[in-house]
């Protein structure tokens, strides 16, 4: 018996899902999870929204994604408007490149991936309070545990968060992307291949 | 077509780029009536029912992770408040002893009621969002200026002082807590009358240090601080005086800085009351005479800016 893909209980359109699962990743974050620190360090799971979004639909959806998510989060906390836009649009981005370069399909990608979000951010919140000229609130070594802490943080709680977003875009992945060499049956000999 | 494809993905990223560096370079330069924060107000109020709604429904887990949080840290914090317990009820009794003494002089009856908790009034809050960066310190409450709450006003806890409100809007506001890199609230020791100010300790994440006492105050381990009841720059809200803020871990004198930790847990607060000034009352009139002293302030500024600048042209 055939195995057909399961259909998910809302059929809506895939901006309407991203949209959805922009504010609603945006409400749980700042309502419940920054409640609670693991290893002294506060979970955040919106750069994993971003990169597993950017990931699921593509390079130009992620950057769009991500700026969303990062204005939604900047206005939402009355942060400095731009600043988390300009380093989730470069995770949405490079997330999505990733696939459509490499299509990586290891078991732990989640856990890699999560983990490189939320470097990525840290990293990047790091560098432009500098460039601002906002005083640091940690010290040289404080920062370094809470960008280590933080990225295994990220890795931790990558995978939740990635059934979650798989399950929102179920369907609603981007069609056209590359397939690598080996995908091709015919050993890429065959006339179709190159029009 | 892939070119085409490209092209198109680049202009994209680029233009997405361009716009959050915008936004960045506008709203860090621009004051708080600017557009920006005007916009960022406006997003605040229109949000702030959702946000209210999504606090009640995930209200259930938010109270599990408080628990889950809450259970790894009891033990050590039971020990530590058995201890804390033990000092304050011996320091209590002194003081009562030193009130009752006082009371007795007459010395009381004129303390400067005038600026005291009376002139204000609080309004109860909950708080609905945290945010999960170390670089801002701030949370969102439920209250907003439809219930009298204003920008700078001080939010307190049962432990003491919390921050002030940064932005308020109709159904909420921002407050930025006192560990947060743009907070100084006029300070002193308890039961001293060395003034100074309290501010964030930049390089320590949830630490406060007490700075511009007097050339010959020296600050040990183990005291108080409280609200001076003082303002700490022009434009600021005056806070009411004797509100506790926080413990001196490390001693300090009039040319070093003591080290103070914040009283209130800021990563657990619930429940927070936000004092408005009541229309009329002194502290009102004071804010208000040290806002216009601000604003004036800051309009002499620009203008002596523009003309050395038109001086500078010419």
């Amino acid at each position: 018996m055939a195995a057909y893909p399961r259909r998910s209980a809302l059929s809506l359109p895939q901006p309407a899902r991203l949209a959805a699962l922009a504010l609603l990743s945006v409400l749980v974050q700042t309502g419940v999870i920054s409640e609670l620190p693991i290893f002294g360090v506060r979970i955040d799971i919106t750069p994993l929204v971003v990169a597993f979004a950017g990931f699921s639909t593509g390079s130009g959806t992620g950057a769009a994604m991500g700026f969303a998510v990062g204005l939604l989060v900047d206005l939402t906390l009355g942060q400095t408007l731009g600043l988390t836009s300009l380093i989730y649009t470069f995770i949405g981005y490079g997330a999505g490149r990733l696939r459509e370069l490499r299509d990586p399909e290891a078991t732990l990608l989640p856990l890699a991936l999560g983990a490189g979000a939320a470097f990525l951010a840290l990293v990047g919140y790091a560098v432009i309070e500098f460039l601002l000229g906002v005083d640091a609130p940690v010290s040289a070594g404080e920062l370094l545990r809470e960008i280590v802490l933080g990225t295994i943080v990220g890795a931790i709680v990558s995978a939740p968060v990635w059934l979650l977003v798989r399950r929102v875009l179920q369907g609603a992945e981007e069609r056209g992307r590359r397939r690598p060499a080996r995908a091709n049956p015919s050993g890429g000999l065959s006339p179709l291949a190159h029009p | 077509m892939y070119k085409k494809t490209v092209r198109r993905r680049r202009a994209a990223l680029a233009a997405l780029v361009a716009l959050s560096l915008l936004l960045l370079t506008v709203y860090f330069g621009e004051r708080s009536g600017g557009p920006l924060h005007s916009l960022q107000r406006g997003f605040l109020t229109v949000i702030a029912p959702v946000e209210s709604g999504a606090n009640t429904v995930l209200s259930p887990f938010r109270s599990a992770f408080k628990s889950i949080g809450n259970a790894f840290s009891s033990g050590a914090k039971r020990a530590q408040l058995e201890r804390e317990n033990a000092q304050l009820r011996a320091r209590l009794i002194a003081y009562q002893d030193e009130a009752q003494a006082l009371r007795e002089a007459g010395a009381i009856g004129r303390a400067d009621a005038k600026y005291s908790l009376a002139g204000y009034h609080p309004v109860s809050a909950q708080v609905i969002a945290d945010s999960p960066t170390i670089w801002y310190e701030t949370v969102v409450i439920d209250q907003g200026t439809s219930a009298g709450v204003a920008d700078n006003d001080p939010v307190v806890n049962g432990e003491g002082l919390v921050g002030k409100v940064a932005l308020a809007y109709p159904d909420g506001a921002l407050v930025m807590l006192i560990t947060d890199h743009e907070m100084a609230v006029s300070a002193k020791l308890a039961g001293r009358s060395e003034h100074g100010i309290i501010k964030p300790k930049v390089g320590t994440p949830e630490g406060l240090q007490l700075e511009y006492l007097p050339q010959e105050a020296v600050v040990n381990p183990g005291e108080y601080v409280v609200t001076a009841g003082s303002l700490a720059q022009p434009g600021e809200s005056l806070f009411p005086p004797g509100i506790p803020i926080g413990e001196v871990t490390a001693a300090g004198t009039g040319s070093s800085a003591a080290s103070v930790r914040p009283l209130v847990n800021l990563h657990a607060l619930g429940a927070v009351q936000v004092l408005t000034a009541v229309n009329g009352s002194p502290p009102a009139r004071l804010t208000n005479l040290m806002q216009r002293v601000a604003f004036a302030r800051g309009a002499g500024e620009a203008s002596s800016l523009n003309g050395a600048g038109g001086e500078g042209e010419g």
